[in-house]
């Protein structure tokens, strides 16, 4: 209905970020290697542990499901 | 369905699911989410080019699928910025352990366009590329956004500077007394 276009709105966005950064806002200072290396190290860790939950048995069951139901229409 | 395809679908779940709770911040939505990515792709599954990386096409489904979603929810709630950070903090223990909790917490600071574009790149494995082709947006843009998520991150967490973390306070205090 009113819904707008995702790439529209990331336009508009990208847009409004651009005017933003022309009005003179300081460029993000350059961080060390250091800190780079420590915020991936955590951001990867919250990652993987989900990820060492593998997959859950709901989302093997619907997959499995599918594809026998594929099977039966073939 | 092709056997390699149900491989390749079930194989990219996990990380499906932890890209879909750093976005939304909350596990049973997620997983929601998760499901109704499976479910949608499944069906045009015939869409999918073989050949091409299966992991970039689920998530690419997945973050419209949750764009479309918060913005309907977003325009039933009226949702405040800090909507995100607030299903952080009442649901703390399902989101994982303590240890984490500060970077959580700095994470769902980020506005969204940030946060994605720091979990693609600097957690799912994709290249600036994919990322790109996944946030239907320029490369320099996710590289911008990226550094932006980057630079947030390390104020919040009062991180700027390389003194400010590894050694603690009081061996810095030794240290310094030492010369």
């Amino acid at each position: 209905m009113n819904d707008r276009k995702p790439l529209g709105l990331q336009k508009q966005m990208e847009t409004a970020a651009t005017n933003r950064s022309k009005k003179g806002d300081p460029k993000p200072a350059k961080l060390s290697r250091e800190v780079q290396a420590r915020l991936g190290q955590q951001l990867r860790a919250m990652y993987d542990e989900v990820l060492n939950e593998g997959v859950p048995d709901r989302f093997n069951d619907l997959v499995n499901r599918i594809n026998g139901g594929n099977k039966d229409r073939q | 369905m092709d056997e390699s395809v149900r491989k390749a679908v079930l194989s990219a779940v996990p990380s499906l699911r932890a890209f879909a709770i750093s976005l939304c911040g909350n596990v049973d939505r997620a997983d929601d989410l998760v499901q109704e990515t499976l479910l949608r792709a499944l069906a045009n599954i015939d869409s999918f080019q073989p050949g091409t990386n299966m992991s970039a096409w689920l998530f690419t489904i997945l973050r419209n699928h949750f764009r479309s979603e918060y913005r309907k929810r977003r325009r039933e709630v009226e949702d405040g910025e800090g909507h995100y950070a607030d299903t952080l903090k009442s649901q703390p223990d399902q989101i994982g352990q303590v240890e984490f909790g500060e970077f959580r917490e700095a994470l769902a600071q980020l506005p969204a366009d940030q946060r994605e574009a720091l979990v693609l790149v600097g957690a799912s494995g994709f290249s600036y590329e994919e990322a790109a082709n996944i946030c239907e947006c320029a490369v320099g843009t996710i590289k911008s956004r990226v550094n932006r998520a980057r630079t947030r991150l390390a104020e919040l967490m009062g991180i700027e500077n390389a003194d400010e973390f590894g050694p603690d306070q009081q061996t810095r205090a030794v240290m310094a007394s030492g010369e």
